[in-house]
């Protein structure tokens, strides 16, 4: 019991600005309605009746960058995406995060070697926070790259340095 | 609202009303290639005037893999997961036709298990692809529900491809010369619980969406592809026999022991419009849901004992000459066509997608339809990009 | 109507506008002269007895030890259930034929397909655009002796 507290009425509790807005954010991550490819499928279903991704509060896909925070790259960049890729991700709002999703978006994946057409890494475009593995990653991989996501943004504070 | 659509020429009365000093003019609209209701990277430009679509222009592309020039430098074997990658709802289907297409070039004759586990698979893939195209065709149309309950079961067909191959996606189970391992103990039941669970389901579908009052008056007599049109721009797969033409290739062509099985080839009869409306090549995915239970049926009880997989060797090589080898898809006519100079690998390998095709028609069907149109006739198109651009 | 005769009847109609024929073998085709290929094709169209009324696909293969380009135009039949392929060859160096827009409205995008990755040209195609690749990129892509660019807009495409 600090001092403050025993002043306060229950049902009140004390805590730092930074763990209440951290808790707000992530536990409410719209991501953006963006399938490329492949791993768009499975993204849909991580959305859908299983995986149902509303039990991390990110089950919300918003059709436009500007209401989204969270961009899921799920699919294969190519050179002639690219440009639009970037754009999308300059109309979203900060905080703005994106998740690689698939070996594909890593690093161009099974068409590394031969692909003319295809960009090596989707973080030659935008920044990247989490990178998921996999060819497609299965649904469950998708959620943890999800509370991975949610990790980081623990560590968030609204202090200067 | 159906007088607009089916005129030739938008209604243009309406500029006699506009005082003269006012100018109107034509605006371009810009549809994805980040768009909810494209499935995927496609990009289409409209030409508006008010709610009309005067020409849609699509613009694709922006998947473009380079399999083509990849196939060029792996082997044959290696190049069964790529297939995977191109119509990646039905990627079964595109293993068999690749299979199919080297079988028939070196020469080697599959084991009938193998063939009758081939056509398990693919059909299970068939409805496992017509589900995503029924539930997200109904998002598109604005119902939510029809989509979950598509993907309830869409994930059982996903438990048996897992229990098989190990993937939920991107298979690769049928390689050259047959299958990759055989099935688990107790597939056949399994996949007979799925079966009863399932046929029952459709009703549900049907219920919830297919005689759906509002979802009919969103697609049907919208986007009427008639059947000569539709054989022109070399439509094939639902989107033919939904504009009434009878053509199916397991039926044409049998390949893989198709004509041992007993099934009905649904086409489009314009039951809520025109014939080869949205509706129509909807509903034919529907009814061939059925079809395709009954020919799984079938096949489970063809299973008899005996090796999965052919002797291929292991460094397999071609001999020198071409062949153009199609199956039929949930899409439409996959065809590959194989250059061999007697190598290794392909010389020169030709993928024609169905989606490519079928996407070819957007401009002729989207003429003069109204703006909210587009989803549904793009929706019922159903292309897959990743096929489009390969 | 079986291969040999479907072949002869091409042969017999189109006066020596066939080069050669292959009825057997798993691509049975006939090779025209690349100047009478609309006359071909559009016969092979109309004829009742061969109604040859959707083409399935347009494939180009590039054969630079004979300075060729090779086009094959696979083609099925509706309604009479059976397939055939006409093939052209068009000098490497300028590859060009008319397009045959006009008798198969699919052959549009698989015309725009070939000109995009292997630099075949079409006369009175009506929208003859790149399809696939970006409209700025240069070379073709398919071509056996195409050499990756090394960057494009800043992205390196070697890694």
């Amino acid at each position: 019991m600090t001092f403050i507290e025993e002043k306060l009425n229950a049902g009140i509790i004390t805590t730092t600005v930074d763990w209440a807005l951290n808790w707000a954010r992530k536990r409410s991550i719209f991501p953006m309605t963006f399938g490329i490819a492949c791993c768009a499928i499975e993204m849909m279903a991580v959305g859908a009746s299983r995986f149902d991704l509303d039990r991390f509060g990110a089950g919300a896909f918003r059709a436009t960058p500007r209401q989204s925070d969270l961009m899921i790259v799920a699919g294969t960049v190519t050179f002639k995406m690219a440009e639009r890729l970037n754009r999308l991700w300059q109309q979203m709002p900060e905080p703005r995060y994106v998740m690689a999703m698939g070996a594909c978006a890593i690093s161009g994946g099974p068409y590394h070697k031969f692909g003319y057409h295809v960009v090596k890494g989707v973080d030659q475009v935008v920044p990247v926070d989490i990178f998921v593995p996999g060819c497609p990653p299965r649904p469950e991989a998708l959620i943890e790259g999800l509370m991975r996501l949610q990790d980081k943004i623990d560590t968030h504070t609204i202090a200067r340095r | 609202m159906n007088d607009i659509r089916l005129q030739s020429q938008p209604d243009l009365s309406y500029q006699d009303e506009i005082p003269a000093d006012v100018r109107t003019e034509e605006l371009l609209v810009n549809m994805g290639p980040q768009h909810p209701s494209t499935h995927g990277v496609l990009r289409v430009v409209l030409q508006t005037d008010g709610e009309m679509v005067l020409k849609a222009t699509p613009h694709i592309g922006y998947l473009h893999r380079c399999a083509e020039k990849i196939a060029e430098n792996v082997t044959y074997p290696q190049f069964v997961p790529y297939t995977d990658r191109m119509d990646y709802l039905a990627a079964m289907n595109n293993n068999l036709g690749f299979a199919l297409a080297v079988e028939k070039m070196a020469g080697i004759e599959v084991p009938p298990r193998a063939q009758y586990i081939r056509v398990i698979f693919a059909e299970l893939n068939r409805i496992a692809s017509h589900l995503v195209a029924v539930g997200t065709y109904g998002l598109d149309m604005g119902a939510f529900t029809p989509f979950l309950y598509c993907f309830r079961e869409r994930e059982w067909i996903l438990d048996l491809f897992e229990s098989a191959c190990g993937a939920r996606l991107t298979y690769s189970y049928i390689t050259i010369g047959g299958v990759r391992q055989d099935l688990p103990d107790r597939f056949a039941d399994m996949c007979e619980e799925f079966l009863d669970f399932f046929e029952h389901k459709i009703v549900e579908y049907n219920n919830l969406l297919s005689y759906n009052h509002i979802f009919i008056q969103r697609t049907g007599n919208v986007g009427v592809c008639p059947a000569p049109l539709a054989v022109a721009y070399g439509l094939t797969g639902p989107c033919l026999r939904g504009s009434g033409v009878k053509w199916d290739l397991r039926k044409a062509a049998p390949y893989s022991r198709y004509d041992e099985f007993e099934f009905d080839v649904p086409v489009g009869e314009g039951r809520f419009g025109t014939v080869g409306d949205c509706w129509d090549r909807y509903f034919v995915r529907v009814l061939e849901l059925t079809q395709s239970a009954r020919i799984v049926r079938q096949a489970l009880q063809k299973l008899s004992p005996g090796p999965v997989e052919a002797k291929v060797p292991r460094s397999l090589k071609l001999p020198a000459g071409e062949i153009y080898s199609e199956v039929e898809n949930p899409r439409g006519q996959l065809g590959f066509y194989i250059v061999s100079d007697g190598g290794r690998s392909p010389y020169r390998l030709k993928v024609r997608g169905p989606s490519f095709c079928n996407l070819s028609i957007l401009t002729a069907l989207a003429k003069n339809c109204l703006l909210a149109d587009m989803a549904a006739i793009i929706g019922s198109l159903d292309v897959v990009m990743g096929e489009v651009d390969r | 109507m079986l291969l040999p005769d479907i072949i002869s009847l091409i042969q017999a109609q189109t006066a020596e506008a066939v080069v050669a024929a292959s009825a057997d073998g798993l691509h049975p085709h006939v090779r025209v002269k690349p100047e009478r290929l609309l006359e071909v094709c559009s016969y092979i169209k109309t004829e009742p007895q061969l109604n040859f009324d959707l083409l399935r696909c347009i494939s180009a293969i590039d054969r630079p030890q004979e300075a060729l380009i090779e086009l094959s135009y696979d083609v099925l039949s509706i309604p009479l259930n059976h397939a055939i392929a006409v093939k052209v060859m068009l000098d490497r160096a300028r590859p060009e034929i008319d397009s045959v827009c006009s008798i198969w409205p699919a052959a549009e995008w698989h015309e725009r397909e070939a000109f995009d990755l292997m630099g075949v040209s079409f006369k009175n195609h009506p929208d003859l655009r790149r399809i696939l690749m970006p409209d700025d990129w240069s070379g073709y892509p398919l071509r056996k002796d195409y050499q990756d660019l090394t960057e494009y807009h800043g992205l390196k495409i070697k890694p």
